[in-house]
Parts: structure tokens; sequence; C-alpha cells
């Protein structure tokens, strides 16, 4: 055997000797702790997000002590790079090799879509706090999957309801993140708008890394009577700038979705956004008693004001807890869960009331909000409510999901 | 590398026989993992055909890895298709589009050709991301069942995919060692070191490139419809940069132009990268530290230091 043989099998040995260490199993005896799986991106360009979803959850089981129906809780986080094979790769070990009760988090639409076959492989009961693509409660809901969160198009419905109803714009142009989140968003608006009378005279999408807004700002009609925007994070940051600095601010009013002028991006907006009309399920700025607690709290744990993302999964760890006492502690029994997850029924949740529909996706107010600045520092104010909306709006379901998902060219654009 | 190969052949059989042997007594998880593994390597021993024995640097090599997943998850939940018309499918769509990218790629040579294959690599992405009706865009296409071989086993098992991907790994191997011990793999060598002096002995430099890069293709597609079928589900990321910069990372970290080296390599980032991360948050941090350790200390890889010390 030459030395390079054994260097081989050396190596070889090593990783076994990893990966027998790997499988190193927990005791998993039925009284131990309950133990919640939860991915989030910790590492990556989407980091920042990932921060707010895990100090939201903590902050929700620091409150109950970590303890539900006399059993502790244990947390057990993955990071997810912000990239779905990996978080695929980390439901599997939550699942296969931690044991986990429940799988909750992810972050991006396309980790919804591969968590899902496998949610209903392994019958796991899982939570989506913050993936918010329609279709995952529309048209390929999986049975094991309960909604927490929101979906795309479900508050930008409200907009183009509210802008028809409240303001004398009729000629919207749409500039948006040119992905499957901001296709629905710009969906969602432009059916209701459209149907109560408005015209989307123009869609802009604007490529996810584009760094220069200008070539694509140039492009948006002068005449419009409003510009309805769909960006998040650092575009979103870059794209009020530009906007501002186009000269389009002050001379077309901007509406915009929920995460343009979330609280993720808002403390590093200035007054370039101010006066932005949005949408969206939830405001740090809502005055309901549990959201001032929250949001209080919230700040002392993160130094910074919450997120909708710091809310969802705030309320998310709530509505987990909510179900495991619904079942008396009992989590082993799956089926059970289930259903408590899908039956939780709460007023007092930071956001508001939220029940589920039969699509596992919730039933909640939607806030109309504008960027104002209170006390030396920007928030969204909440000014119209629209109670208890479903991501169907005011639509029939079983009609609703005959028609297509809201993509780049669906609804088609009739007056551009 | 003809007088060297009873030993790699001894290294590799002992290799298999040790994780096929072990495999039954693993948990899911870790079984889970090392079916990762070999199906990395697959890429990662294809693009070596390239880097490691040719000398052409790709940064695109995703591309032909993410078509034929593509056209595994397309077929198989659009069409229902089985296992042999998925298998052909996914290598021959890999194959062709290696074909057409080799044409354009292989004019240049060095930082060129790692930008031309670079920009080709987000063609492909890019159609990933817009061509919607075809691809689901952003969303991915998920679903994509395990294939039915009709054996008694079951693929949907760790276990038995496991073998399944053991199997197939073996054979990659083994067809990709055939190749590059044969005399075309040496004109292969022979253009990394010296292009010139090939030509002059009346080699058709051309040919041979864009041959090499056509078999580099073909093998990163037979591991893209394995992938496919692994992850049941496929999406731009499988054909975006970064993963084309991890398989090279993996060949450079295994040692390039050694073929069992970067699937090492593959095997060690797939753990690294999972097991670390369980202990730390920092395990990026770690993961670079491993490769500027290699770079420093062991430029030709792991299987070069190996390699070095007993020569």
């Amino acid at each position: 055997m030459s030395r390079r043989t054994i260097a081989v099998l050396a190596l070889a040995t090593f990783l076994l000797a990893l990966v027998a260490g790997l499988g190193t199993e927990t005791a998993r005896a039925q009284g131990g702790p309950i133990k919640i799986g939860f991915l989030s991106p910790l590492t990556g360009a989407a980091s920042a997000l990932g921060k707010d979803m895990l100090n939201g959850t903590e902050l929700y089981l620091d409150e109950i002590g970590r303890q539900v129906a006399g059993r502790k809780i244990e947390l057990i986080v993955e990071d997810t790079e912000g990239n779905t094979q990996t978080a695929l790769t980390k439901a599997r070990k939550l699942v296969d090799q931690d044991h986990v009760h429940i799988l909750s988090g992810g972050l991006l639409a396309s980790t919804g879509y591969a968590i899902h076959p496998f949610a209903e492989a392994q019958k796991i009961p899982t939570t989506y706090p913050v993936m918010s693509s329609d279709d995952l409660t529309q048209r390929k809901p999986a049975k094991w999957v309960v909604r927490t969160g929101w979906n795309s198009s479900q508050s930008t419905h409200a907009l183009g309801d509210w802008v028809i109803k409240n303001t004398k714009y009729r000629k919207v142009a749409a500039v948006a993140a040119d992905y499957a989140f901001g296709w629905e968003s710009v969906g969602g608006f432009q059916r209701t708008f459209e149907e109560g009378g408005g015209q989307i005279v123009q869609k802009v999408w604007i490529p996810l890394n584009t760094n220069d807004f200008a070539p694509f700002l140039s492009q948006v009609k002068r005449d419009a009577d409003a510009v309805f925007a769909v960006f998040f994070g650092k575009l979103a940051l870059q794209f009020m700038k530009e906007y501002e600095s186009n000269g389009l601010r002050g001379r077309v009013p901007l509406l915009s979705n929920g995460t343009t002028v979330d609280e993720s991006v808002l403390p590093q907006m200035g007054d370039e956004a101010l006066g932005t009309i949005s949408t969206l399920h939830y405001s740090a700025a809502l005055e309901n008693p549990t959201n001032q607690r929250f949001a209080k709290a919230f700040e002392a744990k993160a130094g910074k004001i919450p997120s909708y993302y710091a809310e969802t999964c705030y309320t998310n760890a709530r509505w987990i807890t909510e179900a495991i006492k619904a079942v008396g502690g009992k989590v082993e029994d799956r089926e059970a869960l289930l259903v408590a997850l899908r039956k939780v029924e709460l007023k007092d949740f930071p956001r508001g009331p939220v029940k589920i529909d039969t699509f596992g996706n919730p039933v909640q107010n939607v806030y109309i909000r504008k960027v104002e600045r209170v006390g030396g520092k920007l928030q969204n104010t909440v000014f119209f409510t629209y109670p208890n909306v479903s991501q169907f709006w005011k639509y029939n379901p079983e009609e609703f999901l005959k028609l297509p998902l809201y993509t780049r060219d669906y609804p088609p654009c009739k007056s551009c | 590398m003809t007088r060297r190969r009873p030993g790699m052949l001894v290294g590799v059989t002992v290799v298999a026989a040790l994780a096929a042997g072990v495999a039954p007594w693993l948990p899911s998880y870790p079984l889970t993992l090392l079916t990762q593994a070999m199906i990395v390597a697959i890429l990662a021993m294809s693009l070596d055909v390239l880097l490691g024995f040719t000398g052409l640097p790709s940064l695109g090599h995703a591309a032909y890895f993410g078509v034929a997943a593509y056209a595994v998850a397309i077929l198989t939940t659009e069409r229902q298709s089985g296992f042999v018309l998925c298998l052909i499918a996914g290598i021959v769509t890999a194959a062709v589009t290696a074909a057409l990218f080799g044409l354009i790629a292989i004019r240049a040579t060095g930082t060129y050709f790692l930008m031309i294959t670079l920009a080709l690599g987000m063609v492909v992405w890019g159609l990933a991301f817009r061509w919607v009706s075809l691809t689901k865009g952003d969303n991915g296409i998920s679903g994509v069942p395990r294939p039915d071989l009709g054996l008694p086993w079951s693929l949907w098992g760790p276990l038995p995919f496991f073998y399944f991907s053991l199997a197939c790994a073996l054979v990659a191997i083994l067809l990709l060692g055939l190749i590059v011990a044969s005399p075309f793999g040496m004109s292969l060598k022979g253009i990394r070191e010296s292009e010139s002096r090939m030509r002059i002995l009346g080699y058709n430099v051309w040919l041979h490139k864009y041959l090499a890069f056509i078999i580099a293709g073909t093998f990163a597609g037979f591991s893209g419809v394995l992938w496919a079928y692994y992850n049941g589900f496929v999406s731009p990321v499988d054909v975006q940069l970064v993963t084309s910069v991890e398989a090279l990372l993996m060949v450079a970290l295994g040692g390039p132009g050694t073929l069992l080296g970067p699937a090492a390599g593959a095997a060690i980032i797939v753990f690294l990268k999972n097991f670390v991360s369980v202990y730390t948050k920092r395990w990026l941090l770690i993961l670079g530290a491993v490769y500027i350790g290699v770079i420093l200390f062991a430029p030709r890889g792991l299987a070069g230091a190996f390699h070095r010390r007993s020569s």
C-alpha cells in the first residue's frame, strides 16, 4: 500500500468518524423538552432580517420562561444563509437528528415551496411566519403547514381598494422588484384598483441586483397620478433616495407595499420617505396595548424598533405555544397538534386579532399607513384599518383559485 | 498515472466499501449528508477535468449542473416521466448546453476564459430566474419525486437512495478515471503544461479542449440529475454563481488534477458546512480559514500535499 493510499484511508476514517459523531442521538423521552426547530438567515445578505426573526421568537419564549403546559421549551436555531438548499438540508437536520416537534421559520418564498413536500412527507407540523408567496396557501397548500404571517397580495388588494375610494388617483405606474414577491404584490393592487375603475398605466420591473435606479426611474411616466412601489431591504433604501434625486418626489405621490417602508429599513431613511402611503398587516406604531408593550420590550432587547419580521415571529412563537397548551403539552401527537395550530384564534396579537382560514392563511387586519416624523423618528402612522382581510380579499375562494397566480404578465397590463 | 492506478483503485474500493458498510448504522441525517457529498463529488470531479487536467478554470460550471436538474424537475412534475428518460434528457441537455457554450468559451484562456464562462453561467441563471412559465422563476420547482427503478427498495428511504448515489458516484469515478488515463486524457495534460508545444506536435488543441469542455458539462449534468432527485426541488440557486464558485473551491481544496482529491474536497466542504454550523454561527469564518490555510500551506490541494510527501 502506498502512502498515498494510506492518506486516502486516513481521510476516509476521519470523515466517517465525523459522521458518527454527528449521529450521536439525543435522548427523546416523553416528558422531555418540547423542541421547536427554527430556520433563520443568520449569515449572508439577509442576516439583519434573520436577527429580527430570532429576536422576536426569543422575546416571546423568554416572556413565558421557556416553559409551557409544564414542559420546557427548547429552541433549536439553524442558519439558512438565505439559501434555500441550505434551508432544506437544515430542515432535514432539525427533523431527523434533533427530532423537533415543530418546524418553523424561513425567509425566502422558494424555501417555502421547498419545505412544503418535506413537511408533508415527514408529517411534521410546520409554521411559516415570514414566507409570503401567495400559492403556499392558495393553489399549492400543504396539509402540515400553517402560515402564521401573511401573503403578498393580501395587503395590496386592500390598498387598491383604498386608493379608489379615498383618492383621485386613477392612473398609477407600478415600479417593483422583478421577482415573485414584486409580481404578486403588484398583481393584488392592480386587480382591485382596476376593478374599481383605475388604470395601471405602466409596469417598470427593476432587477434585484440593480445599483442604479436612474435608467428605470427616468422611464416613469410623469403624468401618472401616483407611483406604486414594491421593494425591500437595501433596494428599498436605494429606491427612496433615488426617487427623490430623480425629481419624482413632490411631483408624483408615492404608494407602496409594506416592506418598502418596513421598520427594518425605515430608521435608515430620511425625509425622502415622508408622506409615503403603504399597506401591511402590521406597523410598529400600532396603538393597541399588546403592541405598545411588545414594541417597548423588543426595543429593550434588540436596541431597535420592531420590524414586521420581528412581530410575525413573536406572534408565531405565541401561536405555537397556544397550540401546545391546547393539546395539553402532548406534542408527540402530531395530528392533534396540527389541528390545534389551525384552531388558534386570538384577539390580542400585536398586529391585532387573527384567525386562520381553511387554506392555512391568517385572516387579519390590514392597515393603511403613512410615513410621518414623530418625536424626531420616522414611523408608519396607521390611519385606516381594513378588519379581517382574507387572502382572497372579498372574492369567492373557488373562483379566485381558478384564475392564474399573479405574475409578471398577469393581470395583463391593458392600459400600458 | 497508469502506475498509480492500482493504489487509487484500492483506495476507492476501500472507501466505498467502508461507506457502504457503515451506512446502515447511521442515523438518517448524516446519511443524507453523505448522499449529498456523493452527488456533489461528481460535480467537483467533472470540473476537475477542466480545471485540473486541461488547465481551464470555469466559473460557470453550475450551468450544466443546473440545466440537467431543471430538465429532470420539469419532466417529472409536468409529464411524470420515468427515471431513464429523465437521466438521458438531463445529461443530453447538459451536454448540448456545454457544446454550445464551449464554441464561445474555448476561444479564450486564463482570466478571459474565467470571465466568459462566468457570463455564460449568468445567462443560464437569468433564464432560470426569468423564464417563469417554464422554470417557475424565483420560486423554483418543488415536488420532484424520487425515481422508481423497479427495485424492491423504494428510493424514498435515505438508505436506498444513499446506495443509489454511491453506485452513481462509483460509475462516474470509473468513467472519468478511464477518460483521464486514456491517451486523450494525456493530451489534455499536455495542453495544460504547454499549449504551444502540443500544437506544434500536431495535436488539434481546440478540439481537445472542446471535447474536455463537453465531457465536463456532461458529468456535471449527471450530478445535476441526481441533485434534482435528492432535493426534490430545483431553483435558480442551483445555477447561480455561488454554486459554481463552491465547486471551484472543492477542486482547489482537494487538489486539482487528481480526480479523487476534488471528490474528497466536496465531501469535506459538505460536512464542514453542516457540521461546524451546528456549533457556531461563525462557521463561515472557519471555512474561510480552512481555504486560506490550504492555499498557503498546500497550494496544490490536500491530495497535492499527500502526493508531495509520498513521492
